[in-house]
């Protein structure tokens, strides 16, 4: 298969363009979206072929109709489940799974941890807008609380879903954050996503302009962005504001924001490590509402990092064992150990 | 001493204890025996509903029924000619159905105090020694004592050593019907070498038992049944559930396509996941999921990566998986749904047989959603079955509903096995490239029975998207066209019609081509209408069986041959679901004989009811 791409010429963006029509609510933040999954797939060399875009149910969902590579639009919840059989059928292939924060966390929410810890060798992108949009607006398990919606007019009373906390939970070996209004750093949480061997849950921040407009305007938009969100960079400290003159640091466990121009030095600052675990955990956990007074900044980028053997290698390895182990013969295997003869 | 040999034609044992009592093992082995001798045979174990219910009580008796003979047989009997009872609750549970004069072998230990009254006696009555088994012959032994007494020097705990009782008991009855024991030493062998005092505990044990028959007085005769009369070839003995995995196997051989099962352990299904991750040697790839939805998903994920797909559920289990399944037919792939059913409805009777699900697989989806089903009438014939199920899957693109149940399941039965040359060929048609004419790939294109192109990532030049929604005919892309929509509703029916064009005419099992009365069966129901319809037969009544394999598509000659009967009968485990299709299909007035007790249909009970039609008619 390889030897069908080799002197052709680079494909680009264009070519993982489908000649369908790109039918999400104008201004919503899928476009963005698609537009640097269709920017960032020619530069990872992959022979388009070799391609498998699997997604649920729901608006994000639609998304392999628009990629000219082989896809499945399937049932609710059910991509990340159909994506594990399909890794561990041709694990040559490169299968990206595109879900919502419905499709993953709620009715496919038993898939998704199951998909981790496993550790397939996929990639998910988990459209995140805290809202259903297809069903047009309903809460969803990753709304705040008191979120007043078509199914909850008096406020909302579920506890959100902490999705980064999950998916470390369930031992994800690769867990980031990104959002469709910075193309430059979703573009590179994609590339990163794609080369982690194993399963990479990217949590997407996606704006639902009609049912859930400015979710995330907190952490997108220029005015508040940078004294709210923090872009993490392994071995680099945790500093962010507008002037980066604030920062983390870390009184034990707990995590505190220092001021830089008054007495604290960069030198006491967090240091990001991608492989240390006890620490993502609590990146994790930095998630207060922005509305709070005295707030965390929210993390993105890859919080956790860990190589870990894919299912579908491990998989592999033991069935070339058994085939060492014990030839296949189906006619000793039909006859079996005990046989008698009628005459 | 002298002893005298009785030949027997046809014998039904049945053995019964409780659940910790090895009644299962001890059947096994003795079927096992059996079959090595050369004799027809039947099985059917019968498990407690509980994994394990309170010890010596009614519903802790697990029960394994064998019948085996010189003749040709299809059933594991009507009733039984010896019972084996390690308790008192088994003798309770088991009495009703034991021949009159049939021989009791009751293990006088499990009829103490304590035990009858947890078997529900009253107080101070004993069935061993109140003459309530006048009638019958009643062989005491002590059991219990004589096992502990034969392992006196061993060293281990008297409840371990009690454990072995099962083989005293199968030892005493390989000296009844004289027979030698090496089947049974090697596998107490392979399975305890590595804690040599179980061995031995289980090989004394054995070998007590048999020395107890030859040494006592009390037992004269010796009973010895002679090889069967039946097809000439090569044997060995077969479990439906293993027949299965092995027909999927050998499917996987033979088209040269990877196998792989997505599955959720369930009752009576396991054993097929059990079995199949056996034989990773094979190169199959099994996959316990996380749920029945999972299990299905993947299944349906590696079909599309061009892997054979199997999912193995009961019941429940497909009710679960329906959505899922009606994404698969949408995109029309190959997959192999195999409901192994069990008493229903919801958790039911997990551990009873029932032919519960005919109509969920035919109707138990969302929408239009016809899919063919295969269904198996003997363990052996999981085999050949599910072969011929996976053969449709791949040939015609779509899922097959797979039915077999409990019955067939755990039931074992000699198997005339084939050798894989014999196999027919699964003709597998991967598209590789664009045609000359095609400047774009239409997954949805068809060919002359409605079957699409099966196309698989990897592929250069055929990247195509699907999926659940509706498409457009030829192109795939979706579409939510009114006209379209009912076009491609008929080409999805039309494209399972077809199948019966790819499959072979129904044939008679047995009887005249036109009579009184035809018996029109499906799945495990098989062994009790031959039986039946036989003896009929024989009494000269013009009565016939057919027994169904395809259930949906019918076979193309069907609705004429149930046209030559004056009445066609219709016996199910359930409340009537066959019988309710084929009213549908062939606008006849069908007769229903239903039994919803969890067990298959005696023999007695079938030639009744269908004396009752031939009576009308003569």
């Amino acid at each position: 298969m390889e030897t069908a791409t080799l002197n052709k010429a680079p494909l680009t963006a264009k070519d993982f363009a489908t000649d369908q029509e790109v039918r999400w609510c104008p201004g919503c933040g899928d476009y963005s979206i698609l537009a640097q999954v269709q920017k960032v797939m020619p530069t990872l060399g992959i022979p388009k072929e070799n391609i498998a875009i699997i997604s649920g149910i729901g608006c994000s969902s639609r998304f392999p109709y628009y990629m000219n590579v082989y896809g499945m639009h399937s049932i609710h919840g059910r991509a990340t489940a159909i994506a594990s059989g399909l890794k561990a059928a041709r694990p040559d292939l490169s299968v990206w799974i595109v879900t919502g924060d419905g499709d993953s966390l709620s009715i496919g929410g038993n898939h998704t941890i199951h998909l981790l810890r496993r550790n397939f060798d996929v990639n998910v992108l988990l459209f995140n807008n805290q809202i259903y949009g297809l069903t047009k607006g309903q809460y969803s398990p990753t709304s705040e609380e008191n979120k007043v919606t078509k199914s909850t007019p008096f406020g909302s009373i579920d506890h959100p879903f902490n999705p980064m906390a999950l998916a470390l939970g369930a031992d994800a070996t690769f867990i980031a954050r990104s959002m469709d209004r910075d193309p430059k750093h979703l573009q590179a949480m994609l590339t990163r996503s794609y080369e982690h061997k194993g399963a990479s849950f990217l949590e997407i921040y996606q704006n639902c302009n009609i049912f859930n407009d400015g979710a995330f305007e907190t952490f997108t938009e220029k005015t508040s962005k940078a004294d709210n969100a923090i872009f993490l960079e392994d071995g680099k400290p945790l500093i962010f504001g507008s002037n980066s003159d604030k920062g983390i640091k870390l009184d034990g466990f707990k995590p505190v924001v220092v001021d830089l121009n008054n007495g604290a030095s960069a030198d006491d600052l967090w240091v990001h490590d991608e492989t240390d675990l006890y620490k993502a955990q609590i990146l994790t956990r930095m998630f207060d509402d922005p509305k709070i007074e005295g707030h965390l900044p929210r993390p993105f980028g890859v919080f956790y990092q860990v190589s870990r053997p894919a299912y579908e290698e491990v998989l592999k390895k033991q069935i070339d064992w058994a085939k060492e182990k014990k030839p296949a013969d189906l006619d000793k295997l039909l006859r079996g150990n005990e046989v008698w003869d009628i005459v | 001493m002298d002893r005298k040999q009785e030949v027997l034609n046809d014998v039904v044992i049945k053995f019964a204890g409780d659940s910790g009592d090895g009644m299962q093992l001890t059947g096994t082995q003795f079927t096992n025996n059996t079959a090595l001798l050369g004799a027809d045979l039947s099985t059917f174990p019968d498990f407690p509903a509980e994994i394990r219910a309170p010890q010596g009580t009614l519903p802790g008796v697990s029960g394994y029924q064998l019948r085996f003979s010189s003749e040709s047989i299809h059933t594991p009997g009507d009733q039984w000619d010896v019972l084996v009872a390690m308790n008192a609750a088994a003798l309770k549970t088991n009495l009703k159905n034991l021949k009159r004069g049939g021989k009791i072998i009751a293990n006088t230990d499990g009829f103490d105090v304590k035990n009858l009254r947890l078997a529900n006696y009253p107080d101070g009555v004993n069935p061993l020694q109140d003459n309530s088994l006048e009638g019958y012959e009643l062989i005491e032994m002590d059991i219990t004592k004589m096992t502990r007494e034969a392992l006196k020097d061993i060293q281990m705990g008297t409840k371990e050593k009690d454990r072995a009782k099962n083989m005293f008991v199968l030892g005493f009855l390989y000296w009844m019907y004289d027979r030698e024991m090496e089947n049974t030493e090697k596998f107490l062998e392979e399975k305890f070498g590595k804690k040599p005092e179980i061995l031995e505990s289980n090989l004394k044990a054995l070998h007590a038992g048999y020395n107890y028959g030859d040494t006592t007085e009390t037992f004269t005769t010796q009973y010895k049944v002679e090889k069967a009369k039946i097809e000439a070839g090569s044997y060995r003995s077969i479990m439906g559930n293993q027949a299965l995995a092995y027909g999927l196997i050998a499917a996987s051989v033979k088209s040269g396509l990877t196998l792989f099962l997505g599955t959720y352990p369930i009752t009576p299904a396991s054993d097929i996941l059990h079995e199949l991750s056996k034989h990773k040697n094979f190169g199959i790839k099994t996959f316990q999921a996380e749920d029945e939805i999972a299990g299905i998903s993947a299944a349906i994920g590696a079909s599309y990566g061009g892997h054979i797909g199997v999912t193995s559920t009961s019941g429940p289990g497909l009710a679960l998986k329906g959505e899922a399944l009606g994404l698969a037919m949408m995109l029309e792939i190959p997959l192999i749904v195999i409901d192994v059913q069990r008493g229903g409805p919801s958790t039911g009777l997990p551990t009873k047989t029932e032919q519960s699900d005919l109509l969920q697989a035919y109707y138990g989806r969302n929408g239009e959603s016809p899919l063919p089903v295969v269904s198996a009438s003997t363990p052996s014939d999981c085999f050949e079955a599910v072969y011929e199920a996976v053969r449709i899957a791949v040939e015609h693109m779509t899922p097959v509903i797979f039915l077999s149940d409990g019955y067939i399941a755990n039931g074992a039965e000699p198997w005339k096995y084939p050798n894989t040359e014999s196999l027919p060929p699964i003709h597998v048609k991967f598209k590789t490239e664009l045609g000359h004419n095609e400047a774009k790939f239409q997954p949805y294109q068809r060919d002359e029975n409605l079957v699409r192109p099966w196309a698989v990532p990897g592929t250069p030049g055929l990247e195509h998207r699907i999926g659940g929604l509706e498409k457009e005919n030829i192109t795939g892309n979706v579409s939510y066209d009114p006209e379209n929509h009912q076009l491609m509703v008929k080409i999805r029916q039309e494209k399972v019609d077809k199948i019966a064009l790819n499959i072979p005419e129904q044939t008679l099992d047995n009887g005249p081509e036109e009579g009184d009365v035809l018996v029109l069966g499906w799945g495990s129901t098989y062994g009790v209408i031959k039986t039946a319809v036989e003896e009929l037969l024989e009494e000269g009544h013009k009565v016939a069986h057919a027994h169904l394999r395809y259930v949906r598509p019918f076979p193309r000659n069907l609705g004429e041959m149930l046209k030559r009967y004056k009445t066609v009968l219709i016996p199910e485990i359930n409340n009537g679901q066959l019988v309710k299709i084929i009213r549908d299909q062939y606008l006849i007035d069908a007769k229903a004989y239903n039994k919803i007790m969890g067990v298959p249909i005696t023999k007695a009970e079938l030639e009744e009811e269908i004396k009752k039609f031939l009576s009308v008619h003569a």
